[in-house]
């Protein structure tokens, strides 16, 4: 207590003295500083900026409960994070190929694009589907796609991480029968499904049915995944999304969090021990350029979960209180404008993440303002990483930036404001109330137009779009999805079906119709027989439609 | 006649859920003063222009972020010009890859903002045509 009355007094005679006397004659390029998320940033950080005697129980030690300093006692001295690159378009014969070149390059976990159809539940034949059929990733429509798209890489040695939300259970279901015809058992297999959709509500838009159905198929997940998938995480609860909706850094873990709470309640309300699922459910976060506020927010994120499964949740295993992320890389701080400038807003992103502690990474390649990208940007970002991982040092040591005034003034600062976020929305009964009465899409469209203000005033500097442009060319080599593949993915469908067993099939969709009325059956068994007839998504999630209906889109501008 | 206020539908067609950039140039613009409706993601070609015709508009302007755009925009274009509303001026934005851009203002979508443009642009773009919409 003596040493810090000591520095604050030091402190006061610095600004005095020293800071005012060069601020009188050379004044700070701005009279207020603010990280990327508008939060305020002081001149300089000393040890009074941190209260050490909270030390051991707010930061304390890596491997240990709150976990601020990451989930693993030796981290990346360990093993590095996994690398994983998001990837999938045009067809499962294309995204496969380009899976096996990936993992030749190195990267040590698949992660699988789905087309906009296949996540909302459409087949590539539906009149919904136009134009979008093979774009934004791999089209599937029945098993023989998903069949197609892991031939020859071996589900017991890759995992495999799914973008997939509203029909999450059919792709699980379909991964999972893959499997069996591999030989591979369920309890072997590895990997994520995304599987969050009160985030889709809030900020990603690829939804189907309405909050109660959709949280009853999650908890479904759950619980059969505890019992017959042990090692898969049955959920990636989502702040990527809801950043690059515009969200601060704040927003991100607040409203992150308060998901993975909404889906822990709705779980413990079915039945399920905290402690029986708790451990599979993992987080994905963004990664923007404001490298050290990025860092706390994970710090920080840490944090809060460990804190509210230990003192809300009451879980037992410290597993349960671990909270596990993949990271992307901001696809929103990409420029179209000299796209080249995107490797190095990654690279710093990149250092983000690993400075964070991240368990996985995607980097983004420099071209994907534009288009998706070309094998040879993809190979860049995945090197990104790599010279991170191999010649930067940052991952020899744990959690490198604990004991940073700064980074460790900001954790709690994020941690705090966080909290508060999660209070008011615990108030208002809990998440799913917040977004239907459109609260968290305007907290986060108002800090989205917020920031384009500052970026149109000039206020904020884009590097390539406000300030240092160049007269460009268009850019060429762009990766273009063919138009005709809609035709032979239906082509392909309408073979599917006149090969299988349709008399099965109808069996199959008649029964999981009828357990889909009944609110204690877990339709996850029902789901992996009717795809293993070969129903396709679009049939399946058409029941599912007809018995709980659609969500519609509350607006909020 | 100068006094009446431009009507703008901005629309998400497509099935993306990136409304980001929608939403902003939507609230941007009514601060400059126009009526401005927005439709929310994942509509149909159709209903777009049935909302169009509906509000009596004067512009739409669509955005999409999947690569559904030649595709999509010259379909409303088309369903415009068939319901008698080749009148109402359309224009675009989202992740659109520069060539594609002669192919879309051939298939008469009349400009297409790329990502980075400030509002102004577009501001003046509409202001551009505000004779041709009150002649």
């Amino acid at each position: 207590m003596e040493e810090y009355k000591k520095i604050k007094e030091a402190r006061r005679k610095w600004e005095e003295k020293t800071v005012d006397k060069v601020i009188s004659r050379f004044p700070e390029r701005k009279e207020t500083f603010v990280t990327g998320s508008d939060i305020p940033v002081d001149r300089a950080y000393s040890p009074e900026s941190f209260d050490e005697e909270r030390w051991l129980d707010e930061v304390g030690f890596p491997g240990e409960y709150p976990f601020t300093r990451g989930v693993q006692p030796t981290m990346y001295r360990g093993r590095f994070w996994t690398m994983r690159q998001y990837a999938g378009f045009g067809t499962a014969e294309e995204s496969n190929r380009r899976y096996k070149y990936l993992l030749e390059q190195g990267q040590t976990g698949l992660s699988v694009a789905f087309d906009l159809p296949t996540q909302i539940g459409y087949d590539s034949d539906d009149t919904m589907s136009v134009g979008e059929v093979g774009k934004v990733g791999v089209a599937i429509d029945t098993l023989k796609d998903m069949e197609i798209l892991f031939e020859g890489i071996p589900l017991d040695k890759v995992s495999t991480s799914m973008t997939i939300n509203a029909p999450a259970s059919v792709l699980l279901a379909m991964y999972i029968v893959v499997g069996e015809k591999q030989g591979v058992s369920r309890d072997q297999l590895r990997g994520t499904i995304q599987n969050d959709i009160l985030k889709e509500y809030i900020a990603r838009g690829t939804y189907i049915f309405p909050p109660e159905p959709s949280m009853r198929l999650i908890t479904n997940i759950f619980e059969f995944c505890s019992k017959e998938v042990p090692k898969w995480n049955t959920i990636s609860i989502s702040g990527y999304h809801i950043r690059e909706a515009g969200s601060t850094a704040v927003q991100e873990v607040a409203f992150t969090i308060a998901d993975g709470m909404e889906y822990v309640k709705t779980a413990v309300r079915a039945g399920l021990d905290v402690d029986q699922f708790a451990d599979r459910l993992s987080f994905f976060f963004n990664a923007h350029n404001d490298l050290l506020e990025e860092v706390a927010k994970y710090r920080a994120a840490r944090r809060i979960w460990a804190t509210l499964m230990k003192e809300k949740f009451l879980a037992q295993s410290s597993k349960s209180m671990m909270l596990r992320f993949h990271t992307q890389t901001g696809g929103s701080t990409l420029t179209a404008q000299q796209p080249d400038n995107n490797i190095v807003r990654v690279a710093i992103q990149t250092l983000a993440a690993v400075l964070g502690g991240t368990q996985s990474l995607h980097t983004n390649s420099r071209d994907e303002a534009l288009a998706l990208p070309t094998e040879d940007s993809v190979r860049i970002a995945l090197r990104t990483q790599q010279i991170v991982a191999h010649e930067s040092g940052v991952a020899n040591t744990v959690d490198p930036l604990a004991g940073s005034y700064y980074v460790e003034a900001l954790t709690s600062r994020i941690y705090n404001e966080a909290m508060d976020y999660i209070k008011k929305i615990e108030e208002m009964g809990g998440m799913v109330k917040a977004i239907e009465k459109g609260y968290i899409q305007k907290e986060i469209q108002d800090a989205a137009y917020r920031y384009q203000k500052d970026v149109e005033k000039g206020d904020r500097i884009v590097v390539g779009v406000n300030k240092f442009t160049v007269k460009e060319e268009a850019p060429r080599d762009l990766l273009k999805v063919d138009p005709a593949l809609r035709d032979l993915q239906v082509k392909k469908l309408a073979k599917t079906k006149a090969e299988r067993d349709n008399e099965a099939v109808k069996k199959a969709l008649k029964a999981l119709e009828d357990a889909a009325a009944k609110p204690d059956v877990n339709l996850m068994p029902l789901i992996i027989d009717a795809v293993r007839e070969y129903a396709s998504l679009g049939e399946i999630c058409n029941i599912l439609r007809e018995v709980y209906g659609e969500y519609k889109e509350s607006i909020v501008l | 006649m100068s006094e009446r206020k431009l009507r703008i539908l901005i629309a998400k067609p497509g099935l993306d859920g990136h409304d980001r950039g929608a939403k902003y140039v939507a609230r941007a613009l009514k601060d400059e003063g126009y009526e401005v409706i927005y439709t929310g993601i994942r509509q149909t070609p159709e209903s777009i222009v049935s909302t169009a015709l509906q509000e009596d508009v004067d512009f739409v302007g669509l955005s999409l972020l999947s690569g559904a755009h030649n595709e999509l925009f010259p379909r409303i274009v088309d369903l415009l010009r068939e319901n008698d509303a080749a009148d109402i001026i359309v224009f675009g934005g989202g992740v659109i890859p520069e060539e594609d851009i002669p192919f879309l203002k051939e298939k008469g979508v009349r400009a297409v903002f790329t990502p980075g443009t400030p509002i102004q642009e577009i501001v003046d773009f509409i202001e551009s045509k505000r004779d041709e919409r009150h002649q």
